[in-house]
Parts: structure tokens; C-alpha cells; sequence
């Protein structure tokens, strides 16, 4: 069974919401469209949008920390908004597990809205058909993009990598080995959901050098050699040792 | 929740008539146990009553969708929706009640066996109804026996009072005992619904922001929800309404729903035979159904649901 999903990696969002708008750009005019924008321009503009970018502040002052935290729709593989609709316009399509709604089978009673714990469903304004993340289930497989564009919007758009797209019920695909080796972990695993969308924690990253200490930059480790051919000899040249050095 | 009135008018509408239904097929059945003379105008009119208010109740359901159009197709997932078992259990109660009706009317005979499904109807309904709520277990307010039994307790206090004024007017010679059961099931739907207030105001959410969110420290706070204007999630999900108003309609709807119709009830049984006790009952019965209005009303407003967690700042 295959099961297509998200991998965000905290570490590494900073926050710049071209995911938001990459989203939207494409799904407005994509198979989940239009979206509707009340008042874009207006002082209280109200639209549809599948993933938004939250930040989170952790710690107390001056110790915090600033974490950005995109939210979209997290495919559960038990997801609890499938089962209420009425009308079974909501589904987990069976091939990669996508969670999606059609929508001419949508009433727009919003029941499914009410049991998702995480607020991922959006009734829009103008269509009153309930809307969601796709996963872009009308790119992932499209044959009239090149094979390098079969992504999400958003992953395509992500100026950092901080979004990794793939199947996480195979092991030895990228998300797998990323949630293995940097303890990607579930929101709200007391509800017993099984989110596909996994995040990577944020990780205080140390400096590997000793940067602002001593001499320069690794020169602690690194072997004082005089000389650049006794560097070179060794096969590593500390460039920056060697300009403090002059 | 942001209370909806499409869903409080269907909740509150339909347990009155199931609840006066009930009372109809039970009275008849009591009746004839004991063999009273119950004029057949009493079911007749008590039927179509209970009929008129399902039907409202099913009509202000069609303002909650946006989709109105398409409500035909919410019988489809009866196996997995409680939405879907409501929406096929509302028109079988209407056209049982209808059906009770209409053998009173015409003579028919097997009026109690065509009462007894329709009475199977209104309790199928009724576990319906209260199982869309029930069953979201992360709307910790809504998950519980509590749901069920009130949502039971205040249709059949609510429509044993509208029985008690029909008969009034149609049978006066059920008004004592129909008012004992009213007094009874309005004092019952008291307790319970205070009960489950209790049990509300204890409740520890098991959803945190750090759970939420995932971040593993003590103090975490949101800085921005992503978005400065108005959304689906921050209008749905917030009643929007402060603390001092919540408590007026809590007090409002423990005086209007239980205590005073509990009074008038017991009043107009006292001299059931006169105008006065008509006037009462029918007021009983109107102040009531206002008092569940709210009731209802607070029932959405006192749930937390958890996607409110990621909603708690602009910026």
C-alpha cells in the first residue's frame, strides 16, 4: 500500500510562505478550483487556502526560539473526516492514500470540517463545497508535466528543501529514511489519526568550528603546518588558517 | 463551536416532536391498559403537531448546507455516517408519526402497533442524532453517555409538555398524570444536563499546543496563525462571545428550560379541568422549547475543538 505524503523539515523553514501562495496559485486554477478570494484588496479579505505557515515561539525569553510551522492537510491514514460525510464525497483514494472530496458529491454541511482535529478542511466562501490539500493529486501523476514537476506545488516551490514529497510506507524511499534518522514525528498522535504528514524537529545546530575562538576557523584540529606544501601534501588546505597566517 | 441555529432549530424541533410522540403511544398504551376513554382528536392533533414540528425541523436543516440541492445524496454512507443514519431515520419518524395520525383519524384499527414502530423510529432517531455529536471523540465536551441521554431526557420533557397542553385542551382527563411524566423528565433532564455541565467544566484537553504542534518545550506560544484576515477555521470554530455571556445563557436556560416550565406544569395540573391551566401549559410548553433553544445554543458554544490551537494569534 502506498501511502504519498509530507515531510516538513522544522530545521530548515524560514517562514517565507512561498508555499502558501505556490499552492494556491496552482490549485485555484488546478482540478480543486477555483478558490475563492472575498475582498482580496479590501481591509477584511477572506479566501481559501490548503496550507497556511504558522510561527511558534518555544522558550522564554532571551532563550526562545522561532519556529515556522507549515499546516496543511496531513492525509491520516485513519482519517476521521472520511467516515462522518454523509454523502462519501469525502475519500482516502485507495492508489497513495491521498485524502480527498469530490465535489459535486459535496452538500457542504461541514461535518467533515467539525471532525478533523487539525483544521486542515476549508468550506469555500463562494463554491460552499468543502475544500482541502490534494497532495496536487492533479500534478503528482500528470503525464503532461516533465517527470521533475510531478511534485506538489509546494514542494517545488520551497526555496529551502524544507518540504520532502515521497512514500512513506516504503522504507527505503527519502521521507522514510528522513523521519528514521531525524525522529520525524506525528501532530496530535492522542487522537490515534495516523498522520502521513510527518515533521522533521527543530535541532539547535552547533557550530563545527570554533569559530570567534583562537586563530581561526577548525584550526584547533587541524595540524599547525607551516607551509602550503605541507598542507597540500596532506591533501587539506586551510586557506583561512593560511590568510591569518600572512 | 460557533453555534449553528439551522442545527439548533433541527435538534430542538425534532426532540419535541419525538418526544410528544412517544408520549402519544405511551398514553394510548396506558390508556388502554387502565381503560380510560381518550377522545381520538387528542392523537390525532398530537400527531399532526409532532409531524408540523419534524417537518420544520427538517426544513431548517436545509439552511445549514450549501449545498441544499444536493441533500438527496446523504443517505449514501448509512454504514459508516451517523449523519447519513440521521438523515434516512428523519423522514421514516415523520411518516410513522404521520401514519399514527392518520389511523386515529380514520379509524383504522392497529393504531398502537403502527404507534409502537413509530415510537422505534423516534428512539432510532434520537440516537442518531445525538451520535453525530458522540462520536467526535476529540470534542471532548460532545464525547460522552451525556450527549445521548440529554439529548433523550430534553425531547421527552419537551414533548411530554406539549402533550400535556394538547391534552389540555383535547383529553383532560390525562392532564394529571401527563403532567407528573412532564415534571418527572423535565426534573430528570435537569439533573443530567447539570451533570454533564460538571462533568464539562472538569475536563482536562488532551490536545496542547505542544502536542499540536510537536515542539518539545514547556512554554510554547504562537506567534502568528499565517494570516491576518478572517478564515473558514477562525469564524467556525469560535463562538466569538465572552465568558459573561456564556454564563447568562447557562443560567438563562437552566431557569427557562427546566425550572419554569417545571413550575407552570405542575401549576396547570393542579386545576386541569380550566382555562387557566391551558394558558399555563401552553406557556410551559412555548417557555421550554426557548429555554432548549439556548440550551442547545450553549451546548455548541461550551465545545473546544482542537484545530483552535493552531488558530490562537494574527500576528
Amino acid at each position: 500500500m502506498t501511502q504519498m505524503a509530507l515531510v516538513i523539515d522544522l530545521n530548515v523553514c524560514v517562514g517565507c510562505h512561498a508555499c502558501v501562495t505556490s499552492c494556491k496559485e496552482w490549485n485555484t486554477s488546478g482540478e480543486a478550483g477555483s478558490l475563492t478570494d472575498i475582498r482580496p484588496y479590501d481591509d477584511d479579505p477572506s479566501g481559501t487556502f490548503f496550507n497556511r505557515v504558522q510561527t511558534y515561539e518555544a522558550g522564554v525569553f532571551p532563550m526562545t526560539d522561532t519556529i515556522h510551522f507549515p499546516k496543511s492537510c496531513l492525509h491520516c491514514e485513519d482519517p476521521p473526516c472520511v467516515p462522518v460525510c454523509p454523502t462519501g464525497a469525502s475519500y482516502k483514494r485507495e492508489s497513495d492514500g491521498i485524502v480527498l472530496v469530490d465535489y459535486d458529491k459535496c452538500i457542504g454541511c461541514k461535518y467533515c470540517a467539525w471532525a478533523c482535529p487539525y483544521g486542515a478542511r476549508e468550506l469555500d466562501e463562494g463554491r460552499k463545497e468543502m475544500t482541502k490539500c490534494t497532495l496536487c493529486a492533479d500534478r503528482i501523476d500528470n503525464e503532461a508535466l516533465p517527470e521533475r514537476d510531478r511534485k506538489p506545488a509546494c514542494v517545488l516551490a520551497c526555496p529551502t528543501s524544507a518540504r520532502l514529497f515521497g512514500d512513506i510506507h516504503d522504507p527505503n524511499s527519502e521521507v522514510s529514511r528522513a523521519i528514521d534518522e531525524r525522529g520525524g514525528y506525528q501532530l496530535m498522535p492522542e487522537w490515534d489519526t495516523k498522520p502521513s504528514n510527518h515533521y522533521l524537529p527543530r535541532v539547535k545546530t552547533e557550530p563545527s568550528c570554533g569559530c570567534g575562538k583562537g586563530a581561526g576557523c577548525g584550526n584547533t584540529a587541524v595540524p599547525d603546518d607551516a607551509t602550503l606544501a605541507a598542507q597540500f601534501e596532506r591533501g587539506q588546505v586551510n586557506l583561512a588558517a593560511l590568510a591569518v597566517h600572512r | 463551536m460557533r453555534p449553528a441555529f439551522s442545527v439548533i432549530f433541527l435538534t430542538t424541533l425534532c426532540g419535541a416532536a419525538q418526544g410528544l410522540l412517544l408520549t402519544l403511544v405511551a398514553a394510548e398504551a396506558a390508556s388502554r391498559a387502565f381503560g380510560m376513554a381518550v377522545p381520538s382528536a387528542f392523537y390525532v392533533s398530537g400527531s399532526a403537531l409532532a409531524v408540523a414540528l419534524g417537518a420544520l425541523g427538517l426544513a431548517a436543516s436545509f439552511f445549514h448546507l450549501g449545498h441544499p440541492e444536493r441533500a438527496w445524496r446523504a443517505i449514501a454512507m448509512w454504514r459508516t455516517s451517523w449523519l447519513s443514519r440521521e438523515c434516512i431515520a428523519l423522514p421514516v419518524f415523520l411518516s410513522l408519526a404521520a401514519a399514527y395520525g392518520v389511523a386515529h383519524w380514520a379509524g383504522i384499527g392497529a393504531t398502537l402497533e403502527i404507534g409502537a414502530l413509530a415510537a422505534a423510529a423516534s428512539v432510532a432517531l434520537f440516537v442518531c442524532t445525538a451520535m453525530i455529536y458522540a462520536c467526535l471523540r476529540f470534542l471532548q465536551e460532545w464525547a460522552s453517555p451525556y450527549t445521548l441521554v440529554n439529548f433523550v431526557l430534553l425531547g421527552c420533557a419537551s414533548g411530554c409538555t406539549l402533550a400535556t397542553a394538547c391534552a389540555a385542551w383535547l383529553a383532560p382527563a390525562l392532564v394529571g398524570r401527563l403532567a407528573v411524566c412532564a415534571c418527572l423528565l423535565t426534573l430528570a433532564g435537569c439533573a443530567t444536563r447539570l451533570a454533564s455541565l460538571a462533568r464539562n467544566a472538569r475536563l482536562q484537553p488532551r490536545s496542547t499546543v505542544q502536542s499540536a504542534t510537536g515542539i518539545r518545550n514547556e512554554k510554547v506560544e504562537q506567534k502568528s496563525r499565517g494570516f491576518t484576515a478572517s478564515a473558514f477555521n477562525t469564524r467556525e470554530f469560535f463562538h466569538g462571545q465572552s465568558g459573561a455571556t456564556l454564563r447568562v445563557v447557562k443560567i438563562g436556560f437552566t431557569i427557562g428550560a427546566f425550572a419554569v416550565p417545571f413550575v407552570l406544569t405542575g401549576v396547570g395540573a393542579l386545576a386541569p379541568r380550566s382555562v387557566a391551566a391551558a394558558v399555563a401549559l401552553a406557556a410551559a410548553f412555548v417557555i421550554q422549547y426557548v429555554g432548549l433553544l439556548a440550551e442547545r445554543w450553549f451546548f455548541f458554544a461550551d465545545a473546544q475543538h482542537p484545530q483552535n490551537l493552531y488558530y490562537q494569534r494574527t500576528s
